[in-house]
């Protein structure tokens, strides 16, 4: 199996459906000279032309609106906005329009959109460059929101979100396009709606997303030093919700900890306390924990931020808490 | 271009037929402003009394693939560009055989097949929308132009200066559309804009920009034919500024405290669009009188077709949300 970074394995898939389909085309700010603001889009304008891989102005809402036209008319637009705080910018676009279209038209139209998206903190960007917003848009009927964490994993999901007909809102995390992963050797199509188990364990499930599922990872590592048998799973599409799979995995470990980077105040993590709470409320030991950032914009210094955004530690002290609850 | 050409302006036999379609679009909306008034109609409603000229002209200006996207104030709109008044009176009543099947409403109408890519109650929402759907007919070669219709208060949200930016920056064959009413809901133009022409946004960007009286129907569509061919040919989209009346309120039931009675009376007076287009015709009073009979029982008929429809079950709320 080939290894292709995170931000490749995203070009990839990209470049794949590009190259059979002419109806896919990106567009967004900074993506054709300079390959993106990440880099992801590094080489397309040379393999594709302009027409295809399209610089936008710094036009957030033009840029989303002629996406969701393009796509109204039957083209695969894959709109990258640069940052998530842009899609604020967007919001318009994205909430009133891309989601309601089809159902205001009873049905008559489809729009095949995804608005590729990233941010992440830990490099001190300050509050304007790195907030996680997943769970606005999870809020709003009509959108799917995905959220990868590993390159497999956002290549297979990438490849599906350009091909679901609905607008999708695809989070990538500005601090993984440098992990690298093993990959199948042609694109595999991973089911939106299809959570990944991680990690198998007996004693706790972790579900975290992101970033969060490597902090998950290395803090299970450390919590079966301590005798801990930790299960992590990533949903991975957080829209619509593999409900089946994470709680059957809180019916078998009896205890659970939700951990994302956005603020944990109304995070994603509240609405899948609440799934496991009714589906699993017999089978819980423990109250669901939560991690997630603290209620603050995120700082520049380094030190804050680090304080502020939840990392490993966070989380092996949340599985502690739910294990000292006893039985 | 032979087709083109000859399409320029409208023969007298069409003109016939264009009074006939404004008084019918008349009518209806007059019909859906007494029957919202006796409680019949959900939700709140915009009628586009005196703006009928704008929407025949420019929809008899179109060709076959070509699509619109329209605004709040959509009745008109939609009805010229070839949907079944049955089906936009049933939506209004929220019928499954309206032409949104119910989910949309007065502010929602759509109907693909008759290349209405929908009303919009986000103003300027469907700005992007149309350059974007020309962009798809650009990339593709395909001989559509996508044509937006908004009024003035568009011109002064983000969506409209971004959307035109974008338009012309591509060459995308669009035509942005402005039916110039000179109110923004309550407000004047005196009070929302900073200039009073305001075709001059257009040409900041760049961008061709015509202009025309709103009031005559024949004008409007000679000047829609000459920015159709314009996009067509690839030279780029074309702003239409339509200098026009709205006769009544911004909503049903607008007291319109705003606004000087006796000015709205002279208007209604001077520049009703039927009213210009009979004169110019000469046509009789027996012959408005069978037009008018012809169209107002067509009318009637929608609101019996409306009121017979079917209801759709509570939990088709729950269809559509996703393909």
């Amino acid at each position: 199996m080939p290894e292709l970074s995170y931000r490749e394995a995203v070009r990839d898939a990209l470049a794949t459906a590009m190259r059979e389909d002419d109806g896919v085309f990106i567009m967004g700010e900074d993506i054709a000279e300079m390959g993106g603001s990440m880099g992801v889009t590094h080489g397309m304008l040379e393999e594709f032309g302009p027409e295809r891989v399209r610089n936008t102005p710094i036009s957030e809402m033009a840029l989303a609106g002629a996406a969701i036209g393009a796509a109204m008319q039957g083209m695969r637009p894959v709109a990258e906005i640069m940052y998530e705080d842009f899609m604020t910018l967007a919001a318009e676009q994205v909430v009133n329009q891309a989601a309601k279209i089809r159902y205001m038209s009873g049905g008559q139209l489809t729009i095949p959109v995804v608005f590729r998206t990233q941010g992440g903190a830990g490099w001190s960007p300050g509050a304007q460059h790195a907030q996680q917003l997943e769970a606005w848009f999870v809020h709003i009927p009509g959108l799917k929101v995905v959220f990868a964490s590993t390159p497999e994993d956002v290549r297979g999901l990438l490849w599906s979100s350009i091909y679901d007909d609905n607008p999708v809102v695809f989070f990538e995390h500005r601090t993984l396009y440098g992990v690298k992963g093993h990959v199948p050797e042609k694109i595999e199509p991973i089911p939106i709606g299809k959570a990944r188990v991680h990690r198998e364990g007996e004693d706790v499930t972790v579900i975290a997303t992101g970033r969060l599922v490597h902090e998950s990872l290395t803090a299970a590592e450390e919590a079966e030093k301590e005798g801990v048998s930790v299960e992590v799973v990533d949903p991975r599409t957080l829209q619509p919700l593999d409900e089946e799979t994470l709680v059957a995995s809180v019916k078998k470990t009896n205890r659970a900890v939700v951990a994302h980077e956005a603020v944990t105040r109304m995070g994603f993590g509240a609405e899948v306390a609440a799934v496991l709470q009714y589906q699993a409320f017999d089978w819980l030991d423990a109250p669901v924990e939560r991690v997630g950032a603290k209620f603050a914009p995120l700082p520049f210094a380094p030190v804050m931020e680090q304080f502020v955004v939840p990392h490993a530690d966070d989380v092996l002290a949340a599985i502690r808490r739910t294990v000292g609850r006893g039985n | 271009m032979a087709k083109v050409e000859s399409k320029k302006t409208l023969p007298e036999s069409d003109l016939r037929d264009v009074l006939r379609e404004m008084l019918l679009i008349r009518r209806f909306e007059e019909k859906v402003e007494e029957r919202f008034r006796a409680g019949e109609l959900p939700g709140f409603l915009h009628v586009a009394i005196g703006q009928e000229a704008c929407a025949v002209g420019v929809c008899r200006a179109l060709e076959d693939g070509d699509i619109i996207a329209s605004t709040h104030r959509a009745h008109g709109h939609t009805l010229a560009k070839g949907t079944h008044p049955n089906e936009v009176m049933a939506e209004l009543y929220g019928k499954t055989e309206g032409c949104s099947h119910g989910y949309g409403g007065s502010m929602h109408l759509y109907d693909v097949e008759h290349g209405n890519m929908g009303a919009n109650a986000v103003i300027g929402g469907g700005l992007p929308h149309v350059t974007g759907a020309a962009l798809a007919f650009q990339m593709r070669g395909e001989p559509r132009v996508a044509l937006a219709f908004f009024g003035d208060g568009a011109t002064n949200i983000g969506t409209f200066h971004e959307s035109l930016n974008l338009a012309q920056l591509w060459k995308v064959p669009a035509v942005f559309v402005l039916e110039d009413n000179k109110w923004a809901e309550s407000t004047p133009e005196s009070q929302h804009s900073p200039i009073r022409d305001l075709s001059e946004r257009a040409k900041a960007f760049g961008m061709k920009a015509l202009k025309c009286d709103g009031q005559d129907v024949e004008a409007v569509y000679k000047t829609t034919r000459q920015a159709l061919e314009h996009a067509r040919s690839g030279k780029g989209p074309v702003f239409v500024h339509l200098d026009c009346v709205r006769m009544h309120g911004h909503y049903i039931g607008d007291p319109q405290v705003y606004r000087d009675k006796e000015e709205a009376r002279k208007l209604a007076e001077t520049r009703d669009p039927i009213t210009l287009l009979r004169q110019k015709l000469a046509v009789s009073d027996e012959e408005l009188n069978e037009l008018d009979t012809e169209v107002t029982e067509i009318v009637e008929a929608a609101v019996e077709f409306a009121k017979n429809g079917t209801d759709p079950a509570p939990e088709d709320a729950l269809k559509n949300v996703y393909a």
